[in-house]
């Protein structure tokens, strides 16, 4: 198993070739990419930004416990940071196990607690010119074109 | 003892700085922290409990703190 935090383009099929093992039935390939529209408004592009250290920390726990709860070692996740373009990935998660359902079910736990645990955040670069901080609704907080 | 403190995204904004370095009196708590930086100017955009991690690891209010702790506010995370 191996996570990390990268500040380059993720390349999902290295993932998948990382988690291959002939004992393994079945490889569920996770990737979460920028959307183009979130809350119905356009979105040219996305900046990530990590507490890196505890970024780093937080998902080698997640993957540890996947790897306990669902008996497979061969789990890779990867996200990135920096500034994306529309359709590229945020998130690769590579998940192989000798049976399809375990496959899915710790791939899900992985994405599920990411996105609750994970100290990381984007910058939302809307069409109009303006970003906000996703998930600050309600503090206010928004960023005027630089 | 002396903490640093560390801001990220919509905090880090709302504070005008990444990080802090703040003096506190022996037995102070991560809600200590908290307190002195809802005090400074621009954290009214704060909510009233955010999340904190000291070292690293998340952590209650009442946790003690020592000297050169790394104690950050976290706001609500959105990686994915």
């Amino acid at each position: 198993m191996r996570s990390a935090i990268v500040d380059r383009a993720l390349d999902a099929a290295s993932l998948v070739n990382e988690v291959a093992r002939q004992s393994n039935g079945a490889t569920v390939l996770f990737v979460g990419t920028v959307r183009d529209v979130n809350e119905g408004r356009p979105v040219q592009g996305m900046e990530y930004k990590a507490y890196r250290a505890m970024a780093e920390r937080e998902l080698a726990d997640i993957v540890r416990e996947a790897a306990i709860q669902f008996g497979t070692d061969d789990i890779v996740v990867e996200h990135r940071v920096g500034t994306l373009a529309l359709g590229e990935a945020s998130v690769v998660i590579a998940v192989a196990h000798p049976h399809r359902g375990r496959a899915y079910d710790a791939s899900r736990y992985v994405i599920e607690q990411l996105k609750q645990r994970v100290p990381i955040w984007k910058l939302e670069h809307y069409a109009d010119g303006t970003r906000e901080w996703v998930g600050a609704a309600g503090q206010s907080v928004s960023e005027q074109p630089s | 003892m002396t903490v640093t403190v560390l801001l990220f995204a919509s905090y880090a904004d709302a504070l005008g700085a990444s990080s802090l370095t703040v003096e506190l009196a022996a037995g102070a708590t991560a809600g200590d922290v908290v307190q002195h930086v809802r005090a400074l100017p621009g954290a009214d955009r704060l909510p009233p409990a955010p999340l904190v991690a000291v070292n690293q690891r998340y952590a209650p209010a009442t946790q003690p703190l020592t000297d050169n702790d790394e104690v950050a506010l976290i706001p609500p995370v959105a990686g994915g």
